[in-house]
C-alpha cells in the first residue's frame, strides 16, 4: 500500500466517468499482492504434499502418501488394537460370569454404552427409557426375559424381522376380523378391571370369559404374560402402546406386531455381548 | 400482427395447462397447471382487448418502472423469507411448532427450503436484477434494450418463485439443496434467465459510454455463470410429462459433485459476484466517492471469478468423492481469500474518505457493516475449507452461522441500503421517510447478526466437538441426541436474533412505504423518472 502520508489528491483518476463515479488509479495494495503470492505458493506446495492433480488414470498420490480413507482406518485400527486383548475375551466371555472379572465387566459396560448410543437410542431414547412402542429397558417388566442371556439373544436375533430365522417371534391375532365389537369391547374392559383401572363391571364380567377363551393362551389365565411367547403382563400397569381403553381397543381390534433388527447381522459378537452386559446393569436385569 | 401471435400462443398455453391440470399425476403439478392456465387465460383477455390499439410512442428515458416494481418485490418477498426463517429456528427449538393441523405443509422439512429459497431468489434475485437494471441503465447512459422484455423479465421470474414455492410446500422437489424446484419450473427460469441476458447484454451493447463499468462486469458475470449452472445441475428426465417428478442424469458421487459445483457457485456468483455488482455502485454513489482502486478491480473480478469455480469439492470432504477432487477444492478455496478480500479493500478504501458521514448517514453505516461481513465470512470461508478444520465444522451449526453471517450482514445490508438508495430516486422524493427508522433498522440487523452467528458459532463447534469426542478406550460419549439437547438454549438465542433482523426489515419496509406512497409527499406530483 502506499504510505500513509502520501495525499490522497496525488492520486489521479482513470478519467473515465460512469453516471458521476470516477476511479482512482491507486496500485494494488502491498500486503494484498504478497498475501496472495503466499497463499498460491502454498497451494503448489500443497497439492505436491497431497492428492491433487487429476492424471488419465488416477491422480498424483502427493509426496506425503495421505489418503482420508488410510486416515480413518489408521484411526480405527489404532483403537482396536489398543483393545485387542479385551475385545477378543469379551467375544467368546460367559456373560453369566463376566461381573467375576472387573476389568472385563468395566470394558464391556463402557462399549456397551457407545454401542447403545449409536444404534439402539434412536428407538429405545439415549436413557434407554423408551418410548411408545419401544420397551423402556430401565425397568424390571421384559417382554422376551431380562436374564442377560435373554437380553444377549435378543440383541442378537432381533424380534419379528425377517433377516434372521432364529428371531424371537410371535403374532397376536387382528381381533378385529374374529370377535365382535362388542365383544372386544366387553374384552378391553376386564383388561382394564385386571390392571387396576377403572372399567364397567357389567362388561368385565361378559369380557372374563371371552378373555379365557382367546388370550389366556397366551397372556395367561391371570393375565401376567408369558415370555416364551413374548406375550405382556397386563396386570402391571405397564405398557407398551398405552393402557387406556381407546389404546385397548385398537390393540385388540388390530394387534400390533413391534420389529426390531438382528443386531448380530451388524454389529461384532464383542459388540452385542457389550451392549447385553450395558443393557442388563441399567437397573432391571435379572 | 405481433398481438395476434402474443393471442394465439397465450391461447394455446391456457389450453395445454388446462389439459395438464386434468391428467396431473400429483397436487403440486395439478395446482401449478391450474395456476399457469389462469395466468396464461388472464393474460390472453388483457392482450385482447389491447389488440390494435394505437400505443404510445416508445419512451425514451431511463425505464425506470420495472426497477420501482423490483423494489416493491424485494422488500415484499425479504419479509415473508425472514418470516419464515424465524418460524423454522423456532420450529428447531420447539419441535411443538411442527403442528399435526399443518401436517405435512408446514413441516419443518417443506418451511426449509421456502425459507433459503425466499431469501436467496426471491429476495436477493429481485434485488439483484432490480438493481442491474438500474445501474446498467445509469452506467451505460442508455436505456434498457428489448422494449418490454424488462417487464417479462420480472414477471417471469417472479412467476418462477411462486410456482417453487409453492411447490416446495405441497412436496414436488428434486431433493437437491438450493435447486429443489422440479424439471418444468427450471425449464421456465430458463427461458427467463436467457430473456435477462438478452436485455443486461443487449444495453451494454448500445451503451453511450466507452467503457464498461466494473459493477457490469460482476453482474454479466453473475447472470452467465448462473445459466451454465442452472443449466448442469439441472439435467434430469421427468417421470411423466404430466407429473412433477423427475430423475437425475448424474447419480451417485458424480451427482453430489455436481451439485456441489453448483451449489458454491450459487454462493460465489450469485451471494458474491452479483452483489459486488451492487457494491461497486451503490457505495461509490452513497459516499460521492471515486472508486479506491481500477487495478484492483480489474485483478480481484478475474482473480474471483477464476477462482470460485474449482472450490465446490471442498463441501465434500471426507465423503465418498476422490481425495484428489476434495484437495483441490481446498487449495482455490484458500487462495480465493484475497480475491475475495479485494472487494471488501475496494469497497472500504472508497468509504474511507468520508469517514465523516458515517456519524451523519446511517445508511452509510450499513455498508461498512455489510462490507465488515462480508470480509469476515469471506476469511472464514476458505478457513472452514481447509479438510482439518471442516473435520470439525462440516454437518455442524457452524456451517449455518457462516451462511448467515454473509446472507444477513452482506447480502442482506446492502440490499437494504441499496433500497433506501434507490426508492427516493424511483419516486423522485427529495429524502427518505425517516432516518431515524434507519438508524433502528440498523441497529436491530446488527446486534440480531452477531446474536444469530455467535450463538451458531457457540453450538457448532460445541456439537462437532461432542461428535468426536471419545472415551480413553476411544468409545463414543455422547449420542446425537444428547447434542440436540445441548444446542437448545443456543437455538433460542439464534431465533431471537432472526426476529430482531426481521422487526428491523418491517421497520424498512413502512420507511419505504412512506416515502414512496406516504400523504405528505401528496403535493410532489411524481413526474415519472423515463
Amino acid at each position: 500500500m502506499r504510505s500513509p502520508r502520501n495525499d490522497k489528491q496525488e492520486v489521479e483518476t482513470t478519467g473515465h466517468s460512469w453516471d458521476g463515479i470516477q476511479e482512482y488509479n491507486n496500485p494494488l495494495p502491498r500486503w494484498w499482492v504478497w498475501i496472495l503470492l503466499a497463499t498460491i505458493v502454498w497451494g503448489i506446495g500443497y497439492s505436491i504434499a497431497y492428492p491433487a492433480w487429476p492424471l488419465i488414470k488416477g491422480a498424483t498420490p502427493g509426496l506425503l502418501g495421505f489418503s482420508t480413507r488410510a486416515q480413518v482406518a489408521a484411526d480405527i485400527a489404532a483403537v482396536d488394537q489398543a483393545n485387542a486383548a479385551l475385545t477378543t475375551k469379551l467375544a467368546s466371555a460367559d456373560l453369566t460370569t463376566i461381573k467375576d472379572d472387573p476389568t472385563l465387566y468395566g470394558y464391556a459396560v463402557n462399549m456397551g454404552a457407545a454401542v447403545f448410543r449409536a444404534n439402539c437410542s434412536q428407538c429405545h431414547g439415549a436413557g434407554a427409557a423408551g418410548n411408545v412402542g419401544f420397551p423402556n429397558l430401565l425397568d424390571n417388566d421384559w417382554l422376551w426375559g431380562g436374564k442377560i442371556t435373554d437380553i444377549a439373544y435378543t440383541v442378537q436375533h432381533g424380534v419379528r424381522n425377517e433377516q434372521d430365522p432364529d428371531a424371537r417371534y410371535s403374532q397376536m391375532p387382528a381381533w378385529g376380523e374374529i370377535l365382535q365389537p362388542e365383544e372386544i369391547h366387553q374384552v378391553v374392559n376386564y383388561v382394564l378391571q385386571i390392571s387396576g383401572q377403572q372399567f364397567d363391571a357389567t362388561l368385565a364380567d361378559a369380557g372374563k370369559q371371552i378373555f379365557a377363551d382367546n388370550c389366556a393362551a397366551c397372556h395367561g389365565d391371570d393375565g401376567k404374560g408369558n415370555r416364551d411367547v413374548g406375550a405382556p403382563n397386563l396386570t402391571d400397569k405397564i405398557w407398551l402402546y398405552g393402557g387406556d381403553e381407546a389404546t385397548l381397543t385398537k390393540t385388540v381390534t388390530y394387534s400390533r406386531f413391534g420389529v426390531m433388527p438382528a443386531w448380530g447381522l451388524r454389529l461384532s459378537q464383542a459388540q452385542v455381548n457389550a451392549a447385553a452386559v450395558y443393557v442388563h446393569q441399567l437397573g432391571g436385569g435379572e | 400482427m405481433w398481438d395476434w401471435i402474443k393471442i394465439v400462443a397465450l391461447g394455446l398455453i391456457a389450453l395445454f395447462a388446462a389439459l395438464a391440470a386434468n391428467f396431473a399425476r400429483d397436487l403440486a403439478y395439478q395446482v401449478h397447471a391450474v395456476l399457469i392456465m389462469l395466468v396464461a387465460a388472464g393474460l390472453f383477455i388483457w392482450t385482447v382487448r389491447r389488440a390494435d390499439e394505437p400505443r404510445p410512442a416508445t419512451p425514451t428515458g431511463y425505464m425506470d418502472g420495472v426497477i420501482r416494481a423490483g423494489a416493491i418485490a424485494t422488500t415484499f418477498w425479504g419479509l415473508a423469507g425472514f418470516l419464515v426463517g424465524v418460524f423454522i429456528a423456532f420450529q428447531l427449538a420447539f419441535p411443538a411448532l411442527n403442528f399435526a393441523w399443518a401436517e405435512p405443509f408446514a413441516n419443518f422439512g417443506r418451511l426449509r427450503p421456502l425459507h433459503t429459497s425466499a431469501v436467496i431468489f426471491a429476495f436477493g434475485g429481485n434485488a439483484l436484477i432490480m438493481t442491474s437494471f438500474y445501474v446498467v441503465q445509469r452506467t451505460s447512459a442508455a436505456r434498457l434494450w428489448g422494449g418490454n422484455l424488462a417487464w417479462f423479465v420480472f414477471w417471469g421470474y417472479n412467476l418462477f418463485i411462486v410456482l417453487a414455492a409453492t411447490g416446495y410446500l405441497l412436496g414436488a422437489t428434486q431433493g437437491k439443496e438450493y435447486a429443489e424446484p422440479e424439471w418444468y419450473i427450471d425449464l421456465w427460469l430458463t427461458i427467463v434467465w436467457v430473456a435477462y441476458l438478452l436485455v443486461f447484454l443487449g444495453t451494454i451493447i448500445k451503451r453511450k459510454e466507452p467503457h464498461i463499468y466494473v459493477a457490469n462486469w460482476f453482474y454479466l458475470s453473475f447472470i452467465v455463470t448462473i445459466a451454465m449452472l442452472h443449466i448442469v445441475n439441472n439435467l434430469s428426465l421427468p417421470v411423466s410429462i404430466f407429473g412433477s417428478k423427475s430423475v437425475q442424469v448424474f447419480s451417485g458421487v458424480q451427482d453430489a459433485m455436481v451439485q456441489w459445483w453448483y451449489g458454491h457457485n450459487a454462493v460465489g456468483f450469485f451471494l458474491t459476484a452479483g452483489f459486488l455488482g451492487m457494491m461497486y455502485y451503490f457505495v461509490p454513489k452513497q459516499a460521492e466517492r471515486p472508486i479506491y482502486s481500477y487495478k484492483l478491480s480489474i485483478i480481484h473480478f478475474w482473480a474471483l471469478i477464476f477462482l470460485y469455480i474449482w472450490a465446490g469439492p471442498h463441501h465434500l470432504h471426507y465423503t465418498a468423492l476422490p481425495d484428489w477432487a476434495s484437495t483441490l477444492g481446498m487449495v482455490f478455496s484458500v487462495i480465493l481469500w484475497m480475491p475475495s478480500w479485494g472487494g471488501m479493500i475496494n469497497g472500504l478504501m472508497t468509504l474511507s474518505g468520508a469517514w465523516d458521514k458515517i456519524r451523519t448517514d446511517p445508511i452509510m453505516r450499513m455498508m461498512v457493516i455489510s462490507l465488515g461481513f462480508y470480509g469476515m465470512s469471506t476469511f472464514e470461508g476458505p478457513m472452514m475449507s481447509i479438510r482439518a478444520v471442516n473435520s470439525l465444522s462440516h454437518y455442524t451449526d457452524w456451517t449455518i452461522g457462516h451462511v448467515h453471517s454473509g446472507a444477513l450482514g452482506w447480502n442482506g445490508m446492502i440490499t437494504f441500503s441499496a433500497l433506501y438508495f434507490l426508492v427516493p430516486r424511483l419516486w423522485n422524493r427529495e429524502r427518505l421517510y425517516s432516518l431515524t427508522l434507519v438508524n433502528w433498522h440498523f441497529w436491530l440487523a446488527t446486534i440480531g447478526i452477531i446474536l444469530y452467528a455467535a450463538s451458531m458459532w457457540v453450538t457448532g463447534i460445541m456439537e462437532g466437538l461432542m461428535w468426536r469426542e471419545v472415551d480413553a478406550q476411544g468409545f463414543l460419549v455422547n449420542s446425537f441426541a444428547d447434542t440436540v439437547a445441548a444446542k437448545h438454549p443456543m437455538y433460542i438465542v439464534r431465533g431471537l436474533g432472526g426476529a430482531m433482523y426481521l422487526t428491523g426489515a418491517l421497520l424498512m419496509a413502512y420507511n419505504l412505504w412512506m416515502t414512496a406512497f406516504g400523504k405528505h409527499h401528496a403535493a410532489t406530483v411524481a413526474t415519472p423518472a423515463e
